[in-house]
């Protein structure tokens, strides 16, 4: 939205030419200028976010092989093969199913540790600090970690079920159970950061309605869902959605978790859209690599309009 | 600061733009910059996928070449190969020697304008030294001389002298030789084995390496010589397939990816007894479970040996601004005396025959195996060692059945129904 420069007081010209002048420097100054301070972000945006998504497109209507100087134009044929791709669909039951599995629990336990932490503690710092350690780890060492202890003959998870009667699980085999392993490691990174978001919003929730609520008798739980979480609504909207898009995008966990091998396993159990992506570019076939790329953009358009709808029914609540 | 005067701005423009187009020129033709001097300071970048051993060499390489400054770089396996095509394709980031594995030596040989002519920098002098069929995998379809060669794959079997011994089977590596001379003897001695119920143990550490070794030994593998695609119809093929399945239903398989952290760990534990063994694997095994050593011994490869199994050529990149540089190099990395080197460091079993009755070699024993013969008992791979020709997705092919036979050992797909996932699959390889 461009705001309006409040009026100043002109001068009186002298000369109609001045006073011509000096008008249009106004109004270059109040029209033009805001474009000016923009531009470098829009000229970034340009360069590194609209060309790349354009030419993009471009390629995903050509047989495009990276070695080859010779790019055939073929229309949709890519994204006709994409929609009867079966590949493909488990790609992306395979990203919603990671999706819900790592960001439902991940945003309840952030509530609660936030929840947890908005209270007088001694060495608050640190606990904050801590829960966003996972966070500057790298994924590569979380993930090579978390193999170890999802580890079907010598992990630790494994072990530790033995006690309880349960048998080996072979966590990287199986759809739901590998599943449930990159879920482990995506929460562990990023649980953290949301609940210092959290934390962040219910700071600003006024104290006194808490007040309130302790002497006419409300437990902390209750106060949670009927002070904070409403109180918070907008925050909690936000990220929702930050946690949407990232999970659209989930590719070095199940990278790693297979060993680099870019099928995510052996039967595509765990290979989600951004791996499909990523082993078709390694394949060299950029045509429809690019397609996958369309493809994987409209349905983060989707989930955002979704989210932004949500977000737009909710708004009326908030009080 | 004087302002221009038009008079002064024309020989500016005039000189500006003669530096302009002598830069222009100077970029834009293929010869070198002028690297005959002595004083000027050049770096050489190697890419490389594992640890090579290679350090040595290059202070050798430096004695003879003070001005040289040599970086070494090194990638996962996959991503090396996958990063080298994009730098290749995109005209930017190569190193100047770069090392290309058997797998994918045919995916880059028909690029011979990216490459640099080795022949051209007097390497083609060292034909002679070399065995034909590794000399001729480094040729560009018409004859350059792309890439030399450092070592090839002749295939042993490794097997754990105390598994064997715990399951009642000879350990001496002659009468463990005698016990499989075909595979089928080896998948029954497999059985065998598994009767005995070792502990936490089972035969083979997954059925992809032994796939690719039956494989490699046919005549012909996954592509014919004029490149067509015929792992689908090839009986060989098949019959390896076979096989590994018929082996895989006997629970011969301790299910580990090879080369995963799983399988680093299962080494280390003893969860398979035999690992079909290239050359160059002696190394990785010691690498990986160094806790080991003396447990290990090494035999003969079922089948009567004749697979080639990896091995490497250098190339050098026509990005490198130092090809003469780049080609000593590579001459000295793959030298006779230096292949004989990497073999006693590294295993890595040379593409030089002369070195094959060398005595230093020949002579030559491993205490991390037992004091095995590794010398002798590898030159006589290599020695029986039939070529097969490599297409140019072969890695990509063996990507294909490695996942349909992990599917069959996860449970996840009937023998048949995974057979026919693996050709549709081959149907996409481009």
């Amino acid at each position: 939205m461009a705001t309006r420069a409040p009026d100043r007081p002109t001068a009186v010209p002298r000369h109609r030419s001045e006073r011509f002048g000096r008008q249009l420097a106004y109004r270059l100054d109040v029209k033009a200028s805001p474009y000016a301070y923009v531009m470098p972000f829009l000229l970034v945006f340009c360069a590194f976010g609209l060309f790349p998504l354009v030419y993009t497109a471009w390629v995903s209507l050509h047989d495009w092989t990276l070695l080859s100087d010779v790019h055939k134009f073929v229309g949709l044929d890519n994204f006709a093969f994409l929609l009867g791709d079966d590949y493909f669909w488990n790609a992306t039951f395979n990203t919603v199913s990671i999706g819900l599995v790592s960001t439902v629990p991940q945003l309840l336990l952030a509530i609660w540790l936030a929840h947890l932490l908005n209270r007088p503690l001694r060495a608050q710092t640190l606990f904050r600090v801590t829960l966003l350690l996972p966070n500057v780890t790298s994924v590569v060492a979380v993930v090579v970690i978390f193999s170890q202890l999802f580890g079907r003959d010598y992990g630790l998870i494994n072990w530790v079920l033995s006690w309880f009667g349960v048998g080996a699980i072979d966590w990287n085999a199986g759809t739901a159970s590998s599943h449930v392993a990159i879920s482990t490691m995506i929460m562990w990174r990023w649980t953290g950061y949301n609940a210092l978001i959290f934390l962040a919003a219910m700071q600003a929730v006024p104290r006194d309605l808490y007040e309130a609520a302790t002497i006419d008798g409300a437990s902390g739980f209750t106060q949670l869902r009927k002070i904070t979480i409403p109180m918070i609504k907008p925050t909690i909207v936000f990220v929702v959605i930050t946690s949407t898009i990232g999970a659209m995008q989930v590719v070095a966990e199940p990278l790693l978790f297979g060993t680099y091998s870019p099928t995510g396993g052996p039967d595509r159990q765990y290979q989600t859209l951004s791996l499909f992506i990523y082993e078709n570019f390694a394949k060299l076939d950029f045509g429809y690599a690019s397609a996958i790329s369309w493809m994987m953009f409209v349905f983060i358009v989707i989930a955002a309009g979704v989210n932004y709808l949500l977000t737009r029914r909710s708004g009326g609540n908030l009080t | 600061m004087g302002k221009l005067r038009p008079g002064r701005i024309a020989p500016m423009l005039a000189a500006a733009l003669l530096a302009a187009s002598v830069a222009a020129c100077g970029g834009g033709s293929d010869e070198p910059a002028a690297s005959g001097q002595p004083a000027e300071k050049i770096k050489l970048t190697v890419g490389l996928f594992s640890d090579f051993h290679f350090a040595p060499l290059y202070e050798e390489f430096k004695k003879t070449h003070p001005n040289v400054e040599i970086v070494e770089r090194r990638a996962q396996f996959n991503d090396h190969h996958k990063n080298l095509t994009t730098q290749l394709a995109t005209g930017a980031g190569a190193a100047d020697v770069v090392a290309v594995e058997a797998g994918y030596i045919a995916t880059f040989t028909p690029l011979a304008d990216k490459f640099y002519d080795l022949g051209q920098y007097g390497l083609g002098k060292r034909q002679a030294d070399y065995l034909d069929w590794k000399w001729s995998q480094g040729l560009s379809p018409d004859g350059k001389l792309l890439g030399l060669g450092t070592d090839i794959g002749g295939t042993a079997m490794c097997y754990r002298t105390d598994l064997f011994k715990a399951a009642g089977l000879p350990t001496n590596r002659d009468e463990v030789s005698k016990l499989w001379p075909t595979w089928e003897d080896y998948a029954k001695v497999g059985q065998q084995f598994m009767a005995a119920k070792v502990k936490n143990a089972k035969w083979f550490d997954g059925p992809g390496e032994n796939f690719r070794a039956m494989v490699d030994q046919a005549p012909v593998g996954f592509y014919d010589e004029q490149n067509n695609l015929v792992a689908g119809t090839n009986p060989d093929v098949k019959k390896a397939w076979d096989l590994s399945v018929q082996m895989l239903q006997a629970d011969e398989s301790a299910k580990l990816a090879a080369f995963s952290p799983p399988w680093n760990t299962g080494l280390t534990k003893g969860s398979f007894a035999t690992i079909v063994c290239p050359s160059w694997k002696t190394g990785s095994i010691k690498d990986a479970a160094p806790t080991t050593a003396g447990k290990w011994d090494v035999a003969a490869v079922p089948g009567g040996g004749g697979g080639n199994q990896g091995g490497t050529h250098l190339m050098a990149p026509k990005q490198g601004k130092h090809p003469k540089e780049a080609a000593e190099l590579i001459d000295l990395l793959t030298s006779k005396d230096n292949q004989l080197k990497l073999f006693t460091d590294a295993g890595a079993l040379p593409s030089i025959p002369a070195l094959y009755d060398d005595p230093a070699i020949t002579g030559f024993t491993n205490p991390f195996f037992n004091d095995a013969p590794t010398g002798k008992i590898f030159t006589d791979a290599a020695k029986a060692l039939k070529p097969q020709h490599v297409g140019p997705k072969a890695g990509d092919v063996l990507t294909a059945f490695g996942n349909a036979l992990q599917r069959i050992e996860q449970g996840k797909q009937q023998p048949d129904a995974s057979w026919q996932q693996a050709l549709q699959d081959l149907d996409r390889i481009k």
